[in-house]
């Protein structure tokens, strides 16, 4: 079980977000007295810790429960159960400013508001008033992501997507965070948009010593932008560690047989058993053993127990036989 | 594979959309074709005119808000452009299907999948709703979908992305078309599910001898996927060649910008590769070549548009780029 | 790092006005409304110094005189010039539409934008009176909460904007709904923005284009309510000229002096008409543009 160390880990700094056991779920098909017959368990006990500095990237399909993780670090939702704790004290004044950039640039700026409101909304909603603080703010985080300020007072359809993109990051940027929480940053985005944005990613985060929580469903940007890659599965957290190690030499089968399906340049297509089951079980009755069990190749006794993660400091899998 | 007539030929196609006070110039000479049987792959980014091309093959553009400046395009030995309504309905869905890349829009909502596929099979095939039946519980089957009969009692929201696809695969092969044209089919959709996707796509093609236009802006799945490649930019091919040898041998500089530029090409933290500048404004093309202004081989030549040349004499392998072929191989 | 970034240019305020021209010149019946319009709000804004008369002033020895040079309406039956008070009472009638249809919007608005982003008991308990509202008859309501109210100007435009109200609700609420599920409301959510920072600046903002097409639609029937208010006594009183009125009085004299009822007749149906032609012709230059975008 020990994980080979080959690639160097970056320093990184304290821990400034903690995950313990946290669980989500939604009442749904609530019966008539307005009670929850049902519910969707989107997530199911996630360990994390998030180190200041660092860009931890989340990767895994859809129905696994990043969204709703994105949601909870944001603050929209509360954990069913376990505990979520920030290194300065819970979210309110003097804590970790967490902002969020979304993955669809075209929705997520409100189309009739010029965008220098756009940008230091954050700072509005916080009871900034002053129209020319905020008009310099805005100048100066728009500067910063390559938007020229004689454009602060268009509106958003008159932009590209991927300038548009960039304002979003302005705008995640103008209260200046300490967590920045990408959401598919680039999911949306023409490839050659996404380079440039993926730069100016780089270069805030090395000019600000901004920490990333990098959601997304795109290996390669994850291992282009990742120090630590967490993959998720149906709610839980599958394989974890050094984002070289687990893309490299992944050990969780869930975790090869993603990156295996990932289309590579020059790699042909092979052809393989068709049939097997490609669907995620749903999340309202959460299967007895590990999650995993019914699409997995490499199964045998042990695994109709729930499974732990087991492993060193740069690789944990949550398999009792990978691990 | 027979190289007898293409399936789909496009040749010097101009089209622009009339605005206020100007045109968006949405193709520029484009020309492109595929032939019987194998899968031809489109790349391009917003504003290539990808989209464009693929849905006037089918001729699913608003009649009146185009029009073509120069150039034709047939399908199968017909030309398209101005064929009448009543041939349009016989060829769509029968001689020719396309898929999108929302399945959710393409189906409609309120009704049973089984009565929307009934509804096309029976329309191109005069047979009995129960023999339509059958044929849409075969289909399904073929999809390696385990549960056909539920599958079509279900609605469209009822199923996820990945079977919904599957679904509008075997509605487009109901009527063994020999062109398939699909617009991002796997785009919407979770990389483990458009591996199935596309295995099965592939199957089915070879198959049936289906011939498959595949539009996306992924190079990766282009280079597993198809056999000749052709890539675009402002409404133009810029290149087109052998997938294999436009990949590993890109001759025009906006196909080696838009490689490099992948994260895979650099090493973990490194900045990536950019191609200055942005898409220039299709209203507002400039003359000559549309790429000179971020392009930096650009010279004084580039002011003339360059047309598609045939590199080292093989027809197949050509690109619109004034810079000789020396001088980029490396 | 700034890559020097070209946006798309806006058009300059003069290409925004040539457009819109060229717009409304391609639909002859939008101008034709849009000329009615701007007539008809020429009249009330200038009645004082295009009235030929002061429109109450009585002359008796020329009661119920037809059309002429110098009374160019003719005169009712206490001898007051009809031109005149025809123009003043497009003050009252096209004032009262005018000022009725901003009301019932903004408030209507308002409150459905708020359902919308509240929701549950706030928002069934808001539906449900406004369904209640829809139920009964418009104008028999309005009658009955003018009457109730008293006759007066005032209570006629109170009824009728109340009335108007559940129109609106239900257009905004069901715009906000769908405003709420966008990007940029969820964003400003993590922002922690409370429900009015909501309201205001995302969720009315998004919702308008629809509530002003509905808006431009409404006030020629907001003008028509307020004519038939006048016309069954509840509205404006005498000696107050309103068209309205002046129709209903006219009735009795018809028969042999044609031109009392007509001409305010007249007015009131060439200004929802033009007014009407307008809002269709707004409707159509906000919705395919919108949907070009």
């Amino acid at each position: 079980m020990n994980s080979a160390l080959i690639y160097p880990v970056k320093q990184s700094g304290p821990e400034i977000l903690k995950l313990a056991d946290v669980r989500v779920r939604f009442p749904v098909s609530n019966d008539w007295l307005g009670r929850p017959r049902g519910y969707a368990h989107a997530l199911n006990g996630i360990d994390l810790q998030v180190r200041a500095g660092e860009t931890l990237g989340i990767v895994g399909e859809s129905g696994c429960g990043k969204s709703t993780l994105a949601q909870l670090l944001m603050g929209l939702l509360k954990p069913s159960s376990g505990e979520l704790s920030w290194a300065n004290g819970s979210k309110g004044e003097g804590s970790s400013n967490v902002q969020i950039v979304f993955q669809d640039p075209q929705s997520s700026l409100n189309p009739r508001l010029p965008i220098w409101r756009i940008i230091t909304e954050p700072l509005y909603a916080r009871g900034m008033r002053s129209r020319e603080q905020m008009r310099s703010i805005a100048a100066k985080v728009a500067a910063q992501v390559g938007i020229r300020p004689e454009y602060l007072d268009r509106f958003a359809h008159q932009f590209s997507g991927g300038q548009r993109q960039r304002i979003a990051i302005a705008r995640a940027l103008s209260s200046d965070p300490d967590i920045i929480v990408l959401d598919e940053p680039t999911s949306a985005l023409d490839i050659s948009v996404q380079a440039q944005i993926l730069n100016l990613l780089a270069e805030l985060q090395q000019a600000r010593n901004l920490t990333y929580i990098l959601i997304s469903h795109n290996v390669s940007v994850v291992r282009h932008m990742a120090d630590r890659v967490a993959v998720m599965y149906l709610g839980q957290i599958v394989e974890l560690g050094n984002a070289a190690q687990v893309l490299d030499q992944p050990r969780h089968p869930y975790t090869r047989l993603l990156f295996e399906a990932v289309p590579r340049l020059g790699v042909p297509l092979l052809a393989e058993q068709v049939a097997a089951p490609t669907e995620l079980p749903g999340n309202r009755k959460l299967p007895e053993g590990c999650f995993f069990l019914e699409r997995c190749s490499a199964s045998r006794e042990g695994c109709k127990q729930p499974q732990v993660m087991r492993g060193g400091e740069h690789q944990r899998v949550r398999c009792h036989v990978m691990g | 594979m027979t190289h007898s007539q293409p399936v789909l030929a496009i040749d010097n196609l101009s089209l622009e959309f009339p605005a206020y006070k100007s045109s968006v110039k949405a193709l520029n000479g484009v020309s492109l074709h595929v032939n019987p049987g194998e899968i031809v792959g489109v790349v391009g980014e917003s504003g290539s005119g990808k989209s464009v091309t693929a849905m006037l093959s089918m001729r699913l553009l608003p009649e009146r808000s185009y029009r073509i400046t120069s150039g034709s395009l047939s399908m199968l030995n017909r030309d398209m452009l101005s064929a009448p309504e009543k041939d349009l309905l016989k060829i769509r869905g029968r001689d020719a299907a396309m898929i999108f890349q929302e399945p959710m829009t393409a189906l409609n909502p309120t009704r049973r999948i089984g009565r929307q596929m009934l509804d096309v099979i029976i329309h191109h095939q005069k047979i009995s709703a129960a023999a339509a039946h059958a044929k849409a519980v075969a289909l399904l089957r073929d999809m390696h979908i385990a549960s056909p009969e539920q599958v079509l009692e279900s609605y469209p929201f009822e199923l996820s992305g990945g079977m919904r696809q599957r679904v509008m695969i075997a509605l487009a092969f109901s009527c063994e078309p020999q062109l398939l044209i699909a617009d991002e089919p796997t785009t919407a959709l979770d990389v483990t599910v458009q591996r199935q996707v596309l295995l099965l796509l592939r199957e089915k093609a070879r198959q049936k001898g289906t011939a498959i236009l595949l539009i996306t802006h992924d190079m990766a799945l282009v280079s597993q996927f198809c056999d000749r490649v052709y890539v675009m930019y402002t409404g133009a091919v810029v290149e087109q060649g052998l997938t294999a040898d436009v990949m590993s041998h890109p001759q025009h500089p906006y196909t080696r910008g838009l490689l490099s530029g992948l994260p895979e090409m650099v090493e973990p933290g490194q900045p990536l590769l950019t191609i200055p500048g942005q898409v220039p404004n299709l209203a507002r093309l400039p003359t000559g070549c549309t790429f000179a202004e971020r392009c930096v081989h650009a010279m004084p030549v580039c002011g003339e548009r360059p047309v598609l040349t045939a590199i080292n004499r093989d027809e197949q392998r050509k690109t619109a780029c004034w810079l000789p072929q020396q001088e980029l191989s490396q | 790092m700034s890559v020097p970034l070209t946006a798309i240019p806006r058009p300059q305020w003069r290409e925004k006005l040539t457009y819109l021209t060229w717009q409304i010149r391609r639909s002859p019946l939008t101008m034709a409304g849009l000329l009615i319009t701007l007539m008809v709000v020429m009249c009330m804004i200038f009645a004082p110094w295009l009235a030929s008369h002061d429109p109450n002033t009585l002359n008796l020895a020329e009661r119920l005189a037809p059309p002429s040079a110098e009374h160019w309406f003719g005169t009712d039956e206490v001898g007051r010039d009809l031109f005149s008070r025809v123009l003043y009472g497009s003050q009252q009638s096209v004032g009262v539409g005018l000022f009725v249809a901003f009301a019932s919007c903004f408030i209507g608005g308002l409150l459905g934008c708020f359902s919308g982003v509240i929701g549950g008991r706030f928002d069934a308990l808001t539906m449900r009176l406004m369904d209640i509202m829809l139920s009964v008859p418009s104008l028999v309501l309005i009658m009955a909460l003018a009457a109730a109210l008293g006759a007066s100007l005032f209570n006629a435009m109170l009824a009728i904007t109340l009335v108007r109200i559940p129109s609106y609700v239900r257009l905004a609420r069901g715009q906000a709904l769908g405003i709420r599920q966008m990007g940029y409301v969820k964003a400003a959510e993590t922002f922690g923005a409370q429900r009015w920072h909501m309201v205001h600046w995302h969720v009315a903002r998004n919702a308008m284009p629809p509530l002003l097409v509905q808006l431009s639609l409404d006030i020629g029937s907001a003008i028509l309510m307020a004519s038939a208010l006048g016309f069954i006594g509840l509205g404006a009183q005498q000696p107050t000229a309103e068209w309205g009125a002046m129709v209903a009085t006219g009735r009795n004299y018809i028969l042999d002096n044609w031109w009392y009822s007509t001409f305010p007749g007249l007015a009131i149906l060439i200004t929802a008409t033009g007014f009407n032609l307008l809002g269709d012709g707004v409707r159509d230059l906000l919705d395919p543009r919108q949907q070009g975008k």
